[in-house]
């Protein structure tokens, strides 16, 4: 509600008519909004302040340490960086097969050792599921024909996976984190 | 050297103190390839339902980089000071070494062998070396400072006492009760030397136990008091235990005594140094000698990736027989991975050629271990096992210990008493190399087929052993067991002992005097017990070391105290280290022979001491283990 001392942007006779009627009803049905139109003389700053604006919401960004970790230790175990950075033309399937093995065992092992996996349901995948009020959304997402309330029935296509635990190598202070391959010189 | 020590300062050293207080029985199981630390909690455990774990071992994968695993690889990398940036060896508990133990000590040293130290246990026990003597990488060039024997141990021993106070300041390492196990082929040398690296890694005086025994102690333990049903009285349970680097043999009868189940470890098998990773090494040099054929020849780097990717195909084509073979592939060093890669595979006819027949062949039980040497298992320095052959070893220890049961009439008396061999009526598998149940089968089948041949059933395969941590879990149980929760394995020394003795026959110009063994400490004495004086006495000299032979027999049972033997069979002795005891002055002048008697105690702590007591009892002097090696050949 616009204070009387101010002068500027006043509302137009046209716009008083439908703001009278509103201030007509608001004062029959709020009881506190009447008290303050029975006592205009009221200073303008005891009127409660106007709420907070809602705050910008703040998205996390990652520390790149342990990305940076991950990726040393795929490449170390799995030469993932130097599989993928390699140009497949010119090279055979068969080529790439033989890499691939030495990419597939490796990843499996970094996988093994500092992940704990699960599915996130453990139904078989095809079979019918009954997601209820209130299902995690994060953990389970729905696809196709998503219209009408839970509980939600449907045919689960991917069990999901879930980070049970994780454990990542513990780093001095100091270490450099980006050298995710060191060089090697043989003397 | 300590040469001379009073009895009295022998005993503080040696006190079996196992903390009265202590709230853990720690179990250290320090293994050639693999050391482990696992630990029963005393208070939280009852009768046969024992609250227990494994100590995740903090150490170095990489450098700079800490990480649990639940086993610590018993490797020392000794770096270069310009190798490893600051801080790289840091760990949780110490931010100034300049060396690293476990795994990544393992994989640096795999590309930087000269400063590797690597299977320090199979030196802890070569009698050839000098244990005590910076010798360690033995390839290192000079600038490299070596380590000892006896160092490397104590690094990986201290390293689990840190990884365990960091992980539990509410419970320090040193006020537990700690079991250190010990291959039950080490000598007496061996047994005394890893007791004193557990007391230089700061450990509380610790109790040793043989290694097959402890895998049944987790057998036991984990059978949750059900052994009782799964074992009868008159049966004899082998042992099996193929390590990484060792093989280790044991015989353990069932004894029913006053209605009580009773084991008692009635024989262990000499050193075997063969193990899983002798197999790992000839099936890459199998597949090695197939590639070259082909023309492609691999350096030491691709050697060792070979290595390594022959393990993993073993393990895939012993775990799944109806595989024909497993690829391999040696990456190629450089960052072109594709293309540069060489690709070839493991069939399992070629595993069956190395593996299966050679170092597991369908021998008859008459055979014994060749002497020759076998491509692929030569290493520099250790004495390796000469045949690869465990079935041959195992035919060899059996036939060894065919009165094994002497001692006990009521299992004797299940045994044919025309047998070629003693047999066994349960099996015990341990070691990593028993996760393939090709190899478990393999080795039953021809162990079946000896007991067959004379008329014996099968022996029994006793289920549900854990066959990596086995040896640890079995050593913190026994802790456990030793403050009278459990049943306990009786066993008392597995050898009897012998001093030699120059024959008083006239010297002949030439002619070496022939030596007899007078035996000092008899077979099977009790943990704890000190054995008679010998009725015979040797001379010491006043002032100078004094050298006396050493022998021990696995056969000879019944020799006490004063037997002496002029004469014995090829195998029935075998020379240990030698023994040696210094005499001080103290009042007697230099070159003075002073008679005494030498007299053998077995400890609590599982290690054997000689003194030598001078006539009258009243002094005693300590005898000494020649660690040295090779000297009083």
């Amino acid at each position: 509600m616009p204070s009387p001392e101010t002068g500027a942007d006043l509302p137009s006779a046209l716009q008083r008519i439908p703001l009278a009627f509103r201030a007509f009803f608001r004062a029959l049905s709020d009881p506190a909004f009447a008290a303050r139109v029975k006592a205009p003389a009221v200073p303008a700053e005891a009127a409660p302040a106007p709420p907070p604006p809602p705050p910008a919401p703040v998205l996390k960004t990652a520390t790149p340490d342990a990305a940076l970790q991950l990726l040393a230790l795929l490449q170390r175990d799995a030469r993932l960086i130097d599989f993928v950075q390699e140009d497949l033309a010119g090279h055979s399937d068969a080529d790439i097969g033989v890499a691939a093995r030495v990419v597939h065992e490796g990843c499996r092992k970094v996988l093994r050792e500092h992940f704990t996996l699960q599915p996130v349901r453990t139904e078989a995948e095809g079979t019918p599921v009954t997601l209820p009020q209130g299902f995690d959304a994060a953990a389970v997402r729905l696809t196709g024909q998503v219209v009408g309330t839970p509980p939600y029935r449907g045919s689960l296509s991917h069990r999901g996976w879930r980070v049970a635990e994780t454990r990542l190598p513990k780093l001095a202070e100091g270490h450099d984190a980006s050298i995710v391959a060191p060089a090697e010189v043989e003397l | 050297m300590n040469a001379t020590r009073s009895k009295a300062t022998t005993e503080t050293a040696r006190a079996d103190a196992p903390a009265a207080d202590a709230r853990y029985a720690i179990g250290i199981d320090l293994g050639t390839t693999h050391s482990a630390l696992s630990w029963v909690d005393i208070g939280a455990s009852d009768g046969d339902r024992t609250a227990h774990g494994v100590l995740p071992v903090a150490q170095l994968t990489a450098p700079g980089a800490v990480e649990d695993q639940p086993l610590l690889p018993s490797f020392l990398y000794l770096p270069h000071a310009d190798e490893l940036s600051p801080g790289d060896l840091t760990l949780p508990w110490r931010a100034d070494a300049d060396f690293a133990v476990g795994q990544f000590a393992r994989s640096r040293g795999a590309t930087t062998p000269i400063r590797l130290v690597s299977s320090a246990k199979s030196w802890l026990c070569h009698p050839g070396v000098d244990r005590r003597a910076a010798i360690l990488p033995s390839e290192a060039p000079p600038e490299v400072a070596k380590v000892s024997p006896l160092e490397a141990s104590v690094r990986y021993l201290a390293h689990l006492r840190a990884a365990w106070n960091h992980a539990h300041p509410e419970a320090p390492f040193e006020a537990q009760n700690v079991t250190v196990t010990i291959p039950a082929s080490f000598d007496p040398a061996a047994r005394e030397l890893t007791a004193e690296a557990a007391q230089a890694a700061g450990y509380p005086p610790v109790t040793l136990l043989e290694e097959p025994q402890a895998a049944l102690y987790s057998w036991i333990a984990a059978s949750e008091g059900r052994w009782r049903k799964a074992v009868t009285p008159g049966d004899v349970i082998l042992v099996v235990d193929v390590g990484g680097g060792t093989s280790d043999f044991s015989l353990i009868a069932v004894v029913e005594r006053e209605g009580n189940l009773e084991l008692h470890r009635v024989a262990v098998g000499d050193h075997i140094l063969l193990g899983g990773d002798n197999m790992d090494l000839a099936l890459a040099h199998a597949v090695a000698r197939k590639l070259a054929g082909q023309g492609t020849t691999l350096d030491a780097w691709q050697m060792r990736a070979l290595t390594h990717a022959s393990r993993v195909a073993k393990e895939t084509l012993l775990g799944d027989a109806s595989l024909a073979s497993h690829p391999l592939v040696v990456p190629s060093r450089g960052s072109k991975l594709i293309g540069g890669s060489v690709r070839t595979e493991l069939t399992r006819a070629e595993l069956d050629a190395t593996l299966l027949e050679g170092f597991f062949p369908q021998v008859e039980a008459a055979a014994r271990p060749l002497a020759r040497t076998r491509a692929g298992l030569a290493q520099l320095g250790l004495p390796y096992a000469q045949d690869a052959a465990v079935t041959r070893h195992l035919a060899a220890f059996l036939a060894r210990q065919v009165g094994a049961l002497a001692d006990l009439p009521a299992n004797a008396g299940r045994q044919d008493p025309d047998a070629s061999f003693l047999h066994p009526t349960a099996v015990l598998f341990n070691g990593g190399v028993f996760k393939s149940p090709l190899l478990v089968e393999r080795l039953r089948s021809a162990l079946d087929a000896w007991l067959a041949a004379e008329g014996a059933p099968p022996a029994r395969v006793l289920e549900g052993a854990d066959l990596d941590l086995a040896v640890a879990r079995g050593a913190a149980y026994h802790g456990y067991v030793r403050r009278g929760r459990g049943v306990r394995i009786r066993g008392g020394t597995a050898r009897a002992y012998y001093v030699g003795v120059e024959s008083s026959m006239p010297a002949v110009p030439g002619v070496e005097p022939p030596v007899r063994a007078l035996c000092v400490a008899p077979f099977g004495m009790e943990e704890g017990t000190e054995a008679e004086l010998p009725p015979e006495e040797v001379g010491l000299v006043v002032g100078e070391p004094v050298h006396f032979r050493f022998f021990g027999s696995s056969v000879r049972r019944q020799d006490q105290v004063g037997t002496v033997l002029e004469s014995w069979a090829a195998d029935e002795l075998q020379e240990l280290e030698a023994l040696h005891a210094t005499l001080p002055a103290e009042g007697r002048p230099a070159g003075e022979v002073v008679p005494v008697k030498l007299v053998a105690r077995a400890t609590e702590a599982g290690t054997l001491e000689l003194d030598a007591v001078a006539r009258g009892g009243g002094e005693r002097w300590k005898v000494e283990f020649d660690v040295r090696g090779g000297a009083g050949e």
